[in-house]
């Protein structure tokens, strides 16, 4: 049961980043956008480097939000038009294997996204990294949290005309806790904070398990709904 | 009304109906669209849904499908109760509605591989389905949104062919085929009656959907106006409109 489950949720994974890369969205449009949120932050705070050394973190999380929500809405655009949404309803796949590939698929992304944003943080804002292991386990656990976020949000928009402006209005608010629990993890990381960071990590890897749990108890209904 | 045509196989008389709504409600917001439909289909049939725009002719396809909600009266689709599991019925359903139901950005063999992939079919039951409709090796690894209106719904009929559903729902599936495809699709209907398989399909091409039909059931403000047994076996010999 819970093996077809995950073989169903490759499926749906595999589908998603499949036509991300035929279609190479995140990589030409998403990444180049995210990247142009930092540079304009830094010419923003180019007379105050101390400054923007400080936000850095913030910034970065900032940089994945807004290039993120578009992730989120290209996944769910693929499957509005031309009776797909009715196809994926009568597919035989498991809501919860639809909600946990898509999610998966996003999450993909977002890691791509966040390596290019990373470079951008160290290159544009001048930050050094004193905890590797804080990094990385920050950007995992947040960037999944916010890859399920969007999972159910994507979801909640896909039958809504107005869901290109709706979904940033709806997943923004929501993943607030992330972008917070992640800058201040990520001060850590790049030692701007000597405050200790794994306690934001615990609080992120919270915040994931309850929208993990949200989205397979939701994601079926919201489904049938849109 | 009960579509169990004369000569029909004699067996069939004994299996439970594929689908049985009994003064079935479906509300489309307030609107009835389906107002009380009565209809009963013994496995193995072809219906055709005769009706003039509006008749809830595709309120009916969409809630045999499990997609909508049954308000009251009493529904059951092989052998599901559509008005407390209609999702269960579900992957037994093969629906064609007026869009592909395709991903443009995938390939046709993706596109196979990912639908029919849902239900079981192997690569194998994929070739054969984008071969029964004639759909060229030389199509197979193009994205979807470089074929024609045509190509697409061959291969949209493909991927139902290779889910083998129980149960086929179509709603004007003759439409943007040209005449080989057209007759492959009649083709197809008749032998998948043939193994067992039910269809179900509404069209206004009345003169080559009464050829490959059984049963004509005329639909009318949400309700069965009557139901008319046809001779089969003419099926895909290409009697219909010739619009290449």
């Amino acid at each position: 049961m819970m093996t077809e489950l995950f073989v169903d949720a490759a499926r749906v994974a595999r589908k998603d980043l499949l036509i991300e890369w035929r279609t190479r969205v995140t990589i030409n449009q998403v990444i180049p956008l995210g990247l142009l949120i930092e540079v304009v932050f830094a010419f923003a705070f180019d007379a105050n480097r101390s400054l923007l050394e400080q936000g850095a973190p913030g910034l970065f999380w900032v940089g994945v939000l807004f290039a993120g929500t578009l992730v989120v809405q290209r996944s769910f655009t693929v499957e509005g038009p031309d009776g797909i949404t009715d196809a994926l309803r009568l597919s035989g796949f498991r809501p919860g294997a639809m909600f946990l590939g898509k999610a998966a698929a996003i999450f993909v992304e977002l890691v791509v996204l966040e390596v290019a944003l990373l470079v951008g943080v160290v290159v544009l804002f001048d930050v050094g990294l004193s905890d590797p292991l804080l990094l990385v386990a920050t950007t995992v656990i947040g960037t999944a949290g916010f890859a399920l976020t969007g999972a159910i949000y994507g979801a909640l928009s896909l039958g809504v005309r107005v869901r290109e402006t709706l979904l940033p209005l709806l997943l923004i608010p929501v993943v607030a806790p992330i972008l917070l629990g992640g800058s201040r993890a990520l001060e850590a990381a790049f030692g701007i904070s000597t405050q200790p960071g794994w306690n934001w990590v615990g609080l992120l890897t919270v915040i994931t398990g309850v929208y993990a749990a949200i989205g397979l108890v939701a994601f079926g209904p919201l489904m049938e709904e849109s | 009304m009960r579509v169990a045509a004369a000569g029909v196989d004699r067996l069939r008389g004994f299996m439970a109906p594929v689908i049985d709504f009994e003064d079935t409600v479906v509300l489309l917001g307030r609107f009835p669209a389906l107002a009380g439909l009565t209809m009963s289909v013994d496995p193995g049939h072809i219906v055709l849904l005769r009706g003039s725009n509006g008749a809830g002719k595709t309120t009916f396809l969409r809630t045999c499908a499990g997609l909508l909600p049954v308000s009251q009266g009493r529904a059951r689709v092989l052998g599901f109760d559509m008005t407390v599991s209609r999702r269960e019925v579900r992957p037994h359903i093969g629906l064609l509605g007026h869009g592909s139901q395709l991903y443009d950005d995938l390939t046709v063999a993706d596109n196979l591989a990912f639908w029919g992939g849902a239900v079981g079919a192997d690569s194998a039951d994929q070739r054969a389905a984008l071969e029964a409709m004639e759909v060229s090796p030389r199509l197979w690894n193009i994205s979807v949104q470089k074929l024609s209106a045509g190509q697409r719904r061959r291969v949209a009929i493909a991927v139902l062919v290779a889910r083998r559903p129980r149960l086929w729902l179509l709603d004007e599936p003759h439409a943007g085929l040209d005449r080989r495809g057209r007759d492959l699709l009649d083709g197809l209907l008749g032998a998948a009656a043939a193994a067992g398989a039910t269809v179900v399909f509404a069209s206004h091409e009345l003169d080559r959907a009464e050829v490959v039909a059984d049963t004509v059931v005329d639909i009318g403000g949400g309700r069965t106006l009557a139901a008319t047994s046809l001779p089969r076996g003419t099926a895909g010999e290409g009697t219909g409109p010739d619009d290449d």
